[in-house]
């Protein structure tokens, strides 16, 4: 453990830990824009700089380890002038478009310009001018919007382990792109979305079918409904329509979902679905209510084991299914019906 | 009561025969735009945006201004009406400051809303832009002139308490914009602070400056909370963020309500852990106060400790 | 798995055998290559070069049917060379006298021509695994899908008892689940012969306790498995079908047999979200409500019981699944009493050892609850057998090599094996109605090799015919190097074109799993 003291007050944290940690630790905020718990320290955004007695320097507080005696402080009014020159920059060349940006409302860059108080850029001159990407079917790439916070890079290399992405050109044109600018849809991209997931702008967006803004959506918890690995997700809800899914960072995926998971959600609200009960008569299904659809079902079950007896049942019971669910049909199997023969699709 | 059916978007509806066309569009979930209509005030067809195509008529109808007949077919997306909003918004943007950014009203603003809604994005012009003339005399709220789109809700809102009626229509054409008792500001002026027209502005315009820098309209928990001043019991957002209750913000003043500032602090101190300072205007000054002067219980306390003290 | 998916992460060696990884288990897959970056060493054995094997150290580019072989190849080197752990052997296991002697006669020589690979790459891979302090091996269907499958997987076992890697963090015998629920659905009985907890419906004792919690008598006598149910209702005994959420016209082998088996029945009620291809051979079609509609558990493939939430209403008229089946109960005259899931979770815990103390409070706490977990104290269970294997000691059932049902001859020349990829999910139900998904991957198709293409003159994209013993089907071609000559690859998730018009049913007599991963077709060019 080290002694320090955060704006003026004292406090006892874990050694080996950085400033950033620490604070976050006690509660205390600090900004970032590239930051990520689960990659290296990377100490391009700034944003995190804070002032400590008997440097000379703002020190970068996300790659910065505690000292014993440190006095640190987060948000004296030299470390807010930094941030606010950091913002300022980042505003100077990005576009005016919180209007009806698909970010907007879950900008860190929008938080962090409403916190500071910066209206815009003061740096006039030239702006990115790049096209953006929509060649990949579930992402957009905004270059123009980038700040180039490498969050996206990092997890494609280091989480994902696609390497789809890197960073291209230098100083003022430097930018997140493919190898050669071939394009994401020729890449080596599969499409996770890991990237979209923590891009902190506008730059790397979902394609959504429904329009939504952040506000209007709640989100609820869940657990992924593909392979077995079971993510923890949240699905975005606008009305009663899933419009989108983030990953859960406090599941055991951290933050990682796969294609299906972060973008194959759209079956959910699909005009395909079945709505009725069904009956098939002279060989034609016809919509049914539920009533005449379980008294037919019932009818026959009585008919059939009374003619029959329970072996002459079969139940398919579902591995797309809850536990809850999949509890009860062996139950009326063997409890209601009277025979084993359930099974369902384990082995396929 | 009598009814009528009418068709809107290819969907039949019954409703009171004394309904606009934009009413019976919302019994079945179809959402018209429009910025200067509001149930609770009087129906001017200002904004234009709510216009609907009627079978039968050449001409573009506003919804909220037009009555429902027998038979009625309605259109409310046709890409005419379509054409038509988009040219409206356009205007409005053309001569509204970019500053989604940070504006305050950002995650509730109207104009934003619709703006997204049909792909409305800024422009660059060299055009005219309505200056910005800021009235920062009040502690209490912040108007803007350069993002007034002038709805006149505000000032139909004021005008609906008698005894206030501080909000009129000023100076004419391009230079219109909305004024206080002719040409004062809110220090100056006969408002009372009640924050009526705050609720009613659908864009940046008027604003509750207490709730300024506290949080965007999307990070707050909002919870409804009754004033428990006088047996109007107006009712009150009250703003908390990670668990801590932020800001209080007068909701809407529908159904006669009138709203009133004594209302508005004394639901702060009652929820807020940490309210700003309380003002009063005295005279034609805003000056810091303290709460019981306030909520004007200073002499209250004063006999109450007067009669228990005596116990 | 016998351990968790975090432990992946800090394993010296990993040997994947019969999974593409990457595409089936994406988290997963991407877990594997980050312990690969952080030092451990890998191991694939795959009839195709997928992803993984560009990260491998030794890549084992195997026949499919041959995993046994490679298995016992493998532990005949580690014996060979002294890696085993004699100490964890003598303590843990029985049997081993016994193995030895099987795998005695599987030299790298012979294995590597069982299996079509060098005997230097096995003698490598059985170096790293027998090297590794902590060892997890990994598998799917891949070792699974053969009339050996169960052997196969007792050799895996075989294996890492060998090394004494089970019971220890990190390490492990890791069959990696392909369906949501699919742990789930076995869990609960969803099992011809087994009630929820893998309590025998034939053992007295677990009958007793199930008849007396349901208050009805129960039948002892085990049930059918899919591939009987369907024989019999070909024959004409089964009379009455209930599907929930499952397409057997899709998923299962020989879907001529199976349209065959479900026209035969009296009644076939389906209930589903789509109206699938077993929709069509229905009576009633029932509407149920998706994932997103309804409260509940999944437990995934680590065993890690987690919450499903309502996060919309039911679509149209649809009914979550609990609630029609709760209806068709109490309808039926047996009283099924349940306000919510929870409810139902509750009477699971009191019914099922392993679930004991899970109930939905514990559950929101959001990393779940890994079984098993007896009590309302137990934290769960990051991985099994930590202090003794389950049955006492562990025991090696050694297991020789046997060929697939179904070997190519002259007739058939091609094995024909069968898999998933990455954009698709089992029948398409879901996949198939998303529109980028589709993008990604719209068609079905035939992976050939190209030195194979060339003899045949097929072109990428050429329409090719296949044929099994069973049924043909036309499909577009795919030619690539990632798999071997003589060897044909099919996703299985199409209705169009389905490959299990060409799969063989025979099965695995123990685990009544068919052979969709080897049948004998032939191949033409259509012209």
């Amino acid at each position: 453990m080290v002694q320090l003291t955060i704006n003026g007050i004292k406090y006892e944290v874990e050694k080996n830990k950085t400033i950033l940690e620490a604070c976050r630790d006690l509660g205390i905020d600090i900004p970032t824009l590239c930051h990520d718990d689960r990659l290296e320290a990377f100490g391009a955004c700034r944003m995190c700089l804070v002032e400590v007695e008997s440097s000379k320097n703002l020190v970068v507080s996300c790659s910065t380890k505690v000292r014993d005696g440190m006095v640190i402080y987060t948000d004296s009014p030299k470390v807010i002038n930094a941030r606010r020159d950091v913002l300022d920059l980042l505003l100077s060349n990005h576009p005016m478009e919180c209007l009806t940006c698909e970010k907007s409302g879950n900008c860190k860059l929008q938080n962090y310009a409403y916190e500071y108080g910066l209206v815009d850029g003061s740096y006039k001159g030239e702006k990115r001018n790049r096209s953006i990407d929509d060649s990949n079917p579930f992402y957009y790439y905004d270059p123009n919007k980038c700040i180039i916070c490498g969050l996206c890079v990092r997890v494609c290399n280091e989480l994902q382990g696609t390497n789809a992405i890197g960073f291209a050109d230098r100083g003022f044109d430097s930018i997140v792109a493919t190898p050669f600018y071939q394009g994401l849809e020729k890449s080596k991209c599969v499409s996770c979305g890991n990237c979209v997931s923590v891009c902190p702008v506008g730059a790397l967006t979902p394609k959504s079918r429904t329009k939504f803004r952040y506000w209007e959506t709640k989100k609820v918890r869940t657990t992924c409904s593909y392979c077995g690995v079971g993510c923890q997700m949240d699905l975005l809800v606008k009305d009663n329509e899933v419009v989108g899914v983030e990953p859960a960072f406090d599941g055991f995926n951290k933050g990682l979902l796969c294609v299906k998971g972060k973008f194959g959600y759209k079956f959910i609200n699909h005009p395909d679905r079945l709505k009725k009960p069904l009956i098939k008569k002279n060989g034609e299904f016809v919509e049914a209510s539920w009533d005449e659809a379980y008294r037919l079902i019932v009818s026959k079950i009585k008919e059939t084991k009374e003619k029959y007896g329970p072996e002459a049942f079969g139940g398919l019971t579902s591995a797309r299914c809850t536990n809850e669910e999949n509890y009860l049909f062996q139950k009326l199997f063997r409890a209601v019906i009277g025979t084993n023969n359930i099974d369902h699709c384990a082995r396929l | 009561m009598k009814y009528v059916s009418l068709t809107i978007d290819g969907k039949k509806v019954t409703v009171p025969e004394d309904y606009n066309i934009i009413q019976a569009a919302k019994e079945i979930g179809i959402d018209i735009p429009a910025l200067c209509y509001d149930p609770n005030l009087e129906v001017v067809g200002a904004c234009r945006l709510c216009i609907v195509e009627i079978e039968g008529s050449r001409k573009l109808e506003t919804s909220c201004s037009t009555k429902v007949r027998e038979g009625m077919v309605v259109r409310t997306e046709t890409e005419r009406v379509v054409k038509a909003r988009k040219d409206i918004l356009q205007l409005l943007l053309d001569s509204h400051p970019n500053d989604c950014l940070t504006c305050q009203k950002a995650g509730e603003c109207l104009l934003q809303e619709y703006a997204y809604r049909y792909d409305v994005k800024f422009r660059e012009h060299n055009g005219a832009k309505r200056p910005k003339l800021v009235d920062t005399s009040s502690p209490y709220i912040l108007k803007d002139d350069s993002k007034c789109i002038l709805c006149g809700k505000c000032v139909r809102s004021c005008n609906q308490i008698e005894e206030r009626q501080v909000l009129a229509f000023g100076d004419r054409g391009y230079n219109t914009r909305i004024v206080l008792d002719l040409d004062k500001n809110f220090e100056s002026s006969k408002c009372v602070s009640c924050n009526r027209c705050v609720t009613v502005c659908p864009v940046g315009a008027l604003v509750d400056k207490r709730l300024m820098g506290k949080t965007r309209a999307w990070d707050a928990d909002v919870k409804t909370v009754n004033c428990k001043v006088c047996s109007y019991g107006c009712e009150f957002e009250l703003l908390s963020k990670k668990g801590k209750n932020i800001a209080v913000r007068a909701k809407a003043a529908s159904n006669g309500r009138p709203l009133c500032l004594k209302g508005r602090l004394t639901t702060e101190l009652m929820h807020l852990d940490n309210p700003d300072k309380p003002y009063r205007k005295i005279g034609n000054k805003f000056v810091e106060s303290s709460w019981s002067k306030a909520i004007a219980i200073a002499d209250i306390i004063e006999k109450i400790e007067k009669l228990e003290g005596r116990e | 798995m016998t351990n968790s998916i975090e432990e992946i992460l800090n394993t010296d060696a990993m040997f994947v055998i019969g999974s593409n990884t990457t595409e089936n288990h994406p988290i997963i897959g991407a877990t594997m290559k980050r312990a690969k970056k952080r030092g451990a060493k890998l191991i694939v054995a795959d009839p195709r070069r997928i992803e993984l094997a560009e990260y491998a150290d030794v890549f084992l580019q195997i026949k499919p049917g041959t995993n046994i072989a490679l298995l016992n190849g493998m532990m005949h080197v580690i014996i060979e060379k002294g890696l085993q752990d004699k100490e964890y052997i003598e303590k843990n296991t029985e049997n081993y006298e016994e193995l030895v002697k099987v795998v005695k006669e599987y030299t790298p020589e012979r294995v590597a021509k069982i299996c079509g690979v060098k005997a230097e790459d096995i003698i490598k891979a059985a170096t790293i695994y027998g090297e590794a302090e902590k060892a997890g091996i990994y598998y799917t269907m891949g070792v699974t899908q053969h009339t050996t499958g169960t052997s196969g997987v007792m050799s895996i076992s075989n294996l890492a008892l060998l090394c004494g890697n089970i019971g220890k963090e990190s390490a492990g015998v890791n069959p990696l689940r392909g369906q949501n629920n699919v742990q789930g659905a076995c869990d609960m009985g969803g099992l011809p012969s087994d009630y929820p907890g893998y309590q025998k419906v034939f053992n007295e004792e677990a009958a007793q306790k199930f008849e007396e919690a349901w208050k009805v008598k129960l039948s002892r006598k085990p049930g059918l498995t899919v591939s009987e149910m369907l024989h019999e209702a070909e024959e004409g005994n089964i009379k009455f079908m209930y599907i929930m959420g499952e397409n057997p016209m899709v998923s299962d082998p020989d879907i001529n047999h199976v349209k065959k088996a479900l026209s035969n029945l009296d009644f076939l009620v389906v209930q589903d979200i789509f109206f699938t291809e077993t929709c069509e051979l229905a009576d009633v079609v029932l509407p149920a409500a998706s994932f997103a509609e309804k409260d509940g558990t999944f437990t995934n493939t680590e065993r890690r019981i987690q919450r499903v939430r309502k996060a919309i209403e039911p679509v149209g008229e649809s009914k979550a699944d609990w609630k029609i089946l709760a209806d068709l109960m109490n309808l039926l005259g047996y009283k099924a009493r349940y306000l919510n899931p929870s409810d139902i979770m509750d009477e699971i815990a009191r019914l099922t050892p392993s679930y004991g103390g899970i109930d939905y409070k514990r559950l929101e706490n959001r990393m779940g609850i890994q079984w098993p977990c007896p009590n309302k104290e137990h934290p769960g269970t990051k991985y099994l057998h930590q202090n003794s294997i389950a049955r006492g000691k562990g025991l090696f059932m050694p297991a020789e090599h046997m060929d697939s049902a179904e070997l190519p001859d002259k007739d058939y020349p091609f094995v024909l094996t069968t898999g998933r990829i990455l954009y698709h999910y089992h029948t398409r139900t879901m996949t198939g109605r998303v529109e980028g998904l589709n993008k990604k991957a719209a068609n079905n198709y035939v992976e050939i090799n190209e030195v194979t293409a060339e003899k045949l003159g097929i072109k990428d994209g050429d329409m090719v015919r296949l044929i099994s013993r069973r049924g043909e089907v036309e499909v577009a071609a795919r030619i690539t190097d990632i798999i071997g000559e003589g060897v044909l690859f099919m996703p299985f998730h199409f209705a169009e074109g389905a490959a299990n018009y060409l799969t063989n049913t025979a099965l695995d007599p123990i685990a009544k799993i068919p052979e969709l991963k080897v049948a004998a077709v032939k191949l033409e060019k259509i012209s």
